[in-house]
Order: C-alpha cells, then structure tokens, then sequence
C-alpha cells in the first residue's frame, strides 16, 4: 500500500548528523561552563535555554521532525504546550503561597 | 470466498502511521518523565539552599560523560538508519552495535555512582539521609526515582535496538522497510532528550 | 452501493464478525481477535461484570446509609465501600466505557475504514484492562483488606493505611495504560484510515469526539500514572515525595492527582455527548444544528478542561492566586459544553420527534448534564464552594454529570447500537418502561443529595445527625428504583439478545451515518470495498419518517 512517500525522498548525507553532533556537544560544554559561573536565576535559565536548544535539534534532524508531515510538528507543539502550561499554572499556587 | 484464509483482517502497510503511532507513545513517555520535572520544579523553587547542598553530593565529571556518551549514542542510532537506507545493512549493524554498547556504558557508569551513594549512606530511607534536612531528603528521593526511571528506559532501550539488529541481520529490515528501526529511534532519541534535561538540573545547580 | 455485493451464497448474507471461523474458533477466536468488533464485545462483557459490582457497593452504601450509626456494616468497611465502588466506577467503568465499547466496535465502521490502525495493540488494551481489573479486585481477598482510601489516595493516609493500597494502585497504573493505547490508536486511525472523499468536517461527531478524547486519553493519563507510581514507591521504599513526615508536600500530590483526574471527567462526557450528537438528528430527523461548533467545542472542551484541574483544590491551601485563575477558567470550560446543548436543542426544534429508546436516554442526558454542569459552575465559584466542598452537594454533582450524563450516553448509544450489534431487536415498551424507573430513580436517589449537602452533610461519612435522615431514606429508596430499573433494562438485552426478533435490515433507525450502509451484524473488514464518501453524516430530507412502527414492534 503506502510506504514512506515524501519522508524518502532524500536519503540523507551522514554530514548532518556529524554536524548536529558536535553542536550538541559544544552546547553540553557551554552548559558546564556557565554553571560554574554563579548568577543564580540566570543560571537554571540558560542551562533550560541549552537544553531545549539541544532538544530542538534531536528533535528537527535526529527525529526528523523537520522532513515528516505537517501534522507530526503540530503534535509536538500540541503536547510541550500542554507541559507548559501545567507548569505555569501549578506556579500560581506556588509562586505565591509559602508552604 | 472462504473467510477461513484469515481470522485477522488483511494487515496493510503504513509507515507513517507507525510512525505517528510511536511518536504518540513517547509523547506518553514525555508526560511520565513531566510529572517528576513538576514535582522536581515544585520543591527547587521550594527548598532552593537544600537543593544547592545537595547536587554538591553528585560527580559532575560522571554526569557530563555520561551526557557525552549518551549524546554519541543518539549520533550512532540517526547513522544506522541513514547507513540502511543507503543500503548498507552491515553499516547499520554496526552502528546500532555501537549505540547499544554506549548505553552499556552509561548503565556502567550510573551502577558506579549509585554505588557510591550507597557506600555514603545516601539511599531512601537510610539514616543519613533522613538526617538531612527536608530539602536534601526530597532532592535525591527524586534523584533515585527520575535517574533511576531513566535507566529502566535505557535498559528496555538497549533491549529494543538489539531487538532491531536481529531484524536488520535477518534483512526484516531493508532499505525499503525501516519504520521499526526509525521507530526504535525515535524512542531512543527521547530516551536522550530526557536525560539532556536531567543532567543540569541534577548535576549543575551547585 | 456497498450493500449490494452482499449477494452471496449462504442466505445472501457473508459470515458476520459473530459467526466467522478465523484462525481459532470458540472461545479462542474471540479472546485472541485482533477484529475492532469483537474486541468491543469483549471490552463489554468486562464493563457489564463491573458495572454490576460497582453498582452491589454502592447498593450496599446507600442500605448502611438509611439510618445513622451502624446498620449492616462497620465504619472500616464503609470506606473501603465507598473506595472500591469510586475505583470500579471510574477506572472500570465509566472512563474505559464508550471509546472501548463502541468506539472499538464503530470507529472504524463509521469512517469507512476495515479495522484500527493498530489491531494488535487494540487487544492488547483489553487485556491490560482485564489485568488492571483483577489487581484491583484481588485487594477485596487479600489479607491487609480491601483499600480504604478512596478513589483519590491522598495523601498521608494513602502511604500510611494498612490495607491493600499497592494492588489498587498498581491496578490503575495498569488501567492508565490500557486507556493510553486506545487513545492512540484513535488518534492514528483517525488520521490515517478515512475513506477516500471523507474530509475532517464529513465525519460523524461521534468520531469527533472519540478524537477529542483520545488526546486527553494520551496526554494526561501519564501524569497519573507516574504520580500513583510513585506513592507506590514511596509506600514500599520511604523515598520521600509527597509524605509531609519525609519533607513533601500533601498539596503536590493533589495537584499532580487532580491534573489527569480532572481531564478524565472529558474522557468520560466527550463520548457521551458525541453519542448524542448521533442519536439526536435521526429522531428529530434533522441534520444537526451546528455541526461545526459542536466539532470544535470538543476540542475546546478537551484543551480547557485540562487547565482547571485545582478546582478540586479550593480548601486544600493554595494560594488566593490560583484559587482565582482556577475559578476563571472552571468558568470557561462550561462555554463550550453550553454550546452544545443549545446546538442539540435547536436540532430538536421543528423536527419530526421519535421517542424511541435511544432517544429517550438521549432527552434525558440533555436535562441531567444540564443541572449536573450548573451545579458544577456553582461549585466553581469560590465562597460556594467552601460551603459545600466535601459534602454530599458534590456527590450529587458529579453523579448528574458522569451517571445522568455518560452512564445515560452509554444506555442511549446501547439501545441504538445493540441491533446493529447483535441483529436483534429488543422489546421497545419494556426498554421505555425501564428507562422511566431509572429516570426517576436516579433523580430520587440524587436529588435528596444537592439539599443534604447544602445544609452540611459530609460526603464519604459513615454515620451522620438525625436531621439528614429524611434525605438519606428517599435517597436509598431511590437507590432501589434505579437499581430496579437497570435490572430491568439489562433483563431486556439479555433476553432479546437470546430470542429477540431477528432482523436483517441494515437501517433499523434510517440513520445517515455509515454503520447503517453495513450488514447487520457487520462483516469482518465491514466493507467489501471501501466506500467513496461524497456527503455529509446527518442529511435528512424533510419527508423521510422513520419507519419504525411498521417494521419494528411486533
């Protein structure tokens, strides 16, 4: 019947993932570097920042989210907004009480 | 027609539906792990000295190597699917080898550091921790449980791969039929976007 | 169309999913079937077992209930009733019930597909949910008793009772996976196995629905999962999570709890009201009113019930912030579930209204969705709300919505449905006579309920003040007219479903939607050839009536 249609057109080049291999190796330094670095908030911020940047590239060229259909990244987005906007609304009890 | 030929209806192919199936697992995968990161966000914003305290009990040289091998696992995994669809079957043999013996090494290297724990007195319910104030009791109860859920993942990872080469051997899987190994990928690729998130929050806040 | 290649040798009629012999035969070819259909009959044999279980405990609640103090069973009993009675209903019963049953058996038929997307794991959802079930019911026998906790297992008592609370949440767990798969399963068939020319908006709201629910299904059982898991661990290893002795937070484990219970209240009322949706336009012989808002409400329903969660929470301690964000929204969720009624209703207006069965059940989830959701908005509603939180006025609540409303879907889509099933008809006076002794004793044993607990009777209290009394007795009575009634209606499907009149037509009701373009029973695969669709589910010409009179009773 059907078989991989669009997502088989190319066959990738072994290059890609090299590349987002070293990215993602370099971003895994930076994280250590930046932690040693004391800035408090800012520092669990940037190491969330990295390692959502991280994830984004396991995501789009690992997972090859970037090459699937449409529908795939609206289901990805659908279920990371669901995690966010559990977190936020958790915090609104507990930014603002003290237990 | 006999309906005797078959009690199963006709199975037909449809890689993208595999596909979309297993992506709709691991998002179930995503919000098993989500609910520990809540309850982990809850209690550093809650307990945020303990906490500091005690991630200086974890080895950040272990942690950021096991990052690195589990990383190069994921590198290995995309490369045994690119190596099959160019229709090098022992490429891609080889390379989910690899990828298995580098989650090998990651469970090697956790076992260690558990052990450590152990060795120090740091295990649920020990006397030592429960010494310790409130703050560090809940850090590494959700340390072992979250680490340690991981692991299971890993291991159950590392079975599926294997799972995959045996498949790939007898030529199941070819150039022309690799949704199970992409599946097994993108299993295994999420099995590393968790742990990319567990290594800073556990092993860099000090 | 399809209807006319089912021209064969053996009566004119192909084996259907009842009768074919496949690779097993007898008891073998059903419990190893990967056939959506059959997997749907095994899905509801379990329910009605469990069904009738749950609905002994809560029989047995209501007769200790009549009088204060003891009258046939000790407190300690009376918890672990009350707690079985919530796990059995929830778990076992309503949550699994529509999308197992008959979006199993439907699903695929109505978009014209042969099967799921994934036959294989649809089994295998059966049988977690099987397993599930007997670890929940093993902690009746087990020493330790049966789990007292209630159906919520808050915290501390969850980690400190002595009963058999690791059965019961191990058996969840196991639910919450069996829920997971189907979900997902739905979610791929529906993209995936459309018939050709059935675009997204020609689809039946049934199906609809079952989308809508799926996504909840998939995305917020996992959160329960981990969290009962977890007090599991807790239970067995002191690890220190949400026990206050050990440093956590009893509130954490409430929120984390109520993050997927909440959304589960969708699983349950999303099918329901697509059953509805169906039911509604063939017996006012009208297309549906609105079909769009009705789609898209499902979705919205699903998204904003997700965000509501801690308005279980309002006396729990969280802070005035999220006590107010929580309100809101709880607000806005009823939005969407608003528009649906008014869109049945305006279906209803000017059409040619047939009060079969199905309909009757239909009518009335209308008008006990409606006063269970505006009890649920009063409850929203902060200084309300901390009047009778814990009080009988919830209990009242939340059986209008998931009995008068699902438990009613489920009635409703089980007299449409069971001709289809089962190409017999069951005997219509006896089905509309019991439908008449459930309504009114549901309404008897519920009612009672809203007024006790507004002036402050406890909810899960064994023993209570003389002054309630006069409400519990009509609520007991009422108890036993309910009960008298479903046993009734399920005598009706047991006896026709033996020697009812067989019947042979496809279209028993003149519906639109496809299951009625199929042979009665469906075939393996339902279709020779998978149908080209060209319109939409619910297109009744004005003078179509239905001829049910004629055809039906005997």
């Amino acid at each position: 019947m059907q078989t991989s249609e669009k997502h088989e057109e190319h066959t990738p080049g072994y290059g890609i993932y090299i590349l987002v291999w070293m990215s993602l190796m370099t971003l895994t330094v930076i994280t250590v570097a930046v932690a040693g670095i004391n800035l408090s908030n800012f520092t669990v911020a940037t190491a969330l920042i990295i390692a959502s940047i991280k994830s984004y590239l396991v995501l789009t060229i690992f997972m090859h989210l970037r090459s699937e259909e449409k529908a795939f990244r609206i289901f990805v987005g659908v279920a990371i907004f669901f995690v966010l906007i559990s977190i936020i609304l958790l915090f609104s009890d507990y930014s603002f009480v003290a237990r | 027609m006999s309906s005797q030929e078959h009690s199963v209806a006709h199975v037909h192919r449809d890689d993208v539906a595999s596909r979309m199936g297993m992506w709709l697992f691991l998002f179930t995968e995503l919000l098993l792990f989500g609910g520990m990161f809540f309850i982990y966000s809850v209690y550093r914003f809650t307990h945020q000295a303990d906490f500091h305290l005690a991630a200086k009990e974890l080895n950040t040289v272990m942690g950021t190597f096991n990052t690195a091998i589990l990383l190069t696992s994921s590198l290995t995994m995309a490369l045994s699917i690119a190596a099959i669809q160019k229709k090098n079957k022992n490429l891609s043999i080889f390379f989910q080898i690899i990828t298995i013996v580098l989650a090998l090494s990651f469970m090697v290297n956790k076992y260690f550091e558990w052990t450590a724990k152990f060795h120090h007195g740091i295990f649920p319910g020990s006397p030592e921790l429960l010494d310790k104030p409130n703050g560090e009791i809940l850090f590494f109860g959700l340390y072992y449980v979250m680490t340690g859920l991981h692991g299971l993942h890993v291991i159950i990872g590392m079975i599926l791969i294997g799972y995959m080469t045996r498949l790939t051997k007898k030529e199941i899987i070819t150039h022309d039929s690799f949704v199970k190994l992409e599946s097994a990928g993108l299993y295994w690729h999420l099995v590393d976007i968790i742990w990319i998130f567990l290594f800073p929050l556990f092993y860099l806040i000090t | 169309m399809a209807s006319d290649v089912n021209e064969l040798k053996n009566n004119g009629r192909e084996p259907s999913y009842l009768e074919y012999k496949g690779k097993h035969t007898g008891l073998l070819g059903w419990i190893l079937s990967t056939d959506h259909k059959r997997i749907g009959i095994l899905y509801l044999t379990g329910l009605i077992i469990f069904f009738l279980t749950g609905m002994t405990f809560g029989f047995l609640m209501r007769l200790e209930l009549i009088s204060p103090g003891k009258t046939i069973i000790d407190p300690q009993t009376y918890n672990s009733f009350f707690t079985l009675h919530g796990v059995i209903m929830i778990f076992l019963f309503v949550i699994p019930g529509l999308p197992a049953v008959f979006g199993n058996f439907f699903l695929p038929i109505l978009i014209g597909a042969k099967d799921v997307s994934f036959p294989r794991v649809n089994l295998l959802s059966w049988y977690l949910y099987i397993i599930g079930a007997v670890l929940v019911l093993i902690s009746l026998l087990l020493p330790g008793g049966p789990v007292d906790t209630g159906w919520t297992f808050y915290i501390p008592y969850s980690v400190r009772t002595g009963t058999n609370v690791m059965f019961a949440l191990f058996g969840a767990f196991v639910l919450g996976f069996s829920s997971i798969l189907t979900g997902l399963n739905f979610i791929t068939t529906i993209h995936r196995l459309r018939a050709p020319g059935m675009g997204w908006f020609k689809m039946p709201l049934f199906s609809w629905a079952l989308y809508a629910t799926a996504w909840v299904q998939v995305l917020a059982t996992p959160i329960v999962g981990i969290t009962l898991l977890l007090v599991a661990v807790e239970r067995a290893f002191g690890v220190g999570i949400f026990d206050p002795a050990l440093g956590g937070d009893p509130v954490l484990f409430q929120h984390l709890f109520w993050i997927y219970s909440h959304p589960a209240v969708y699983i349950m009322i999303l099918p329901a009201m697509g059953i509805v949706s169906e039911i509604i336009p063939v017996f006012s012989r009208r297309t549906i009113f609105g079909y769009r808002f009705i789609a898209f409400s499902s979705i919205a329903i699903a998204l904003f019930g997700s965000l509501v969660w801690a308005h279980h929470m309002f006396t729990a301690g969280m802070s005035n912030t999220s006590q107010f964000v929580f309100s809101l929204l709880t607000m806005v969720v009823a939005i969407p579930s608003a528009i649906k009624v008014f869109n049945w209703t305006a279906t209803l207006y000017k059409g040619s209204i047939e009060l079969a069965p199905p309909m009757l059940y239909a009518l009335a989830f209308i008008f006990l969705f409606t006063i269970g959701g505006l009890t649920g908005i009063m409850q929203g509603i902060l200084t309300v709300d901390i009047q009778v939180h814990d009080t009988s006025f919830i209990v009242a609540h939340f059986h209008y919505v998931m009995f008068g409303g699902t438990g009613f879907g489920i009635f409703a889509a089980m007299h449409y449905w069971f001709p289809k099933m089962f190409a017999r008809m069951y005997n219509l006076t006896v089905a509309k006579i019991a439908f008449w002794i459930v309504f009114i004793g549901f309404n008897t044993l519920y009612f009672p309920m809203f007024i006790m607990g507004w002036l402050g009777m406890p909810r899960r209290y064994y023993d209570y003040l003389p002054e309630f009394q006069t409400y519990h007795v009509i609520s007991t009575i009422g108890s036993w007219i309910l009960i008298s009634g479903i046993l009734l209606m399920f005598y009706n499907f047991y006896k026709s479903f033996r020697s009812g009149r067989k019947i042979t037509e496809q279209n028993i009701w003149g519906g639109e939607t496809m299951e009625w373009k199929v042979q009665t029973p469906p075939i393996l695969e339902n279709y020779h050839e998978v149908p080209t669709v060209t319109d939409g589910p619910y297109d009744y010409k004005f003078n179509d009536s239905i001829n049910l009179k004629e055809e039906v009773i005997n």
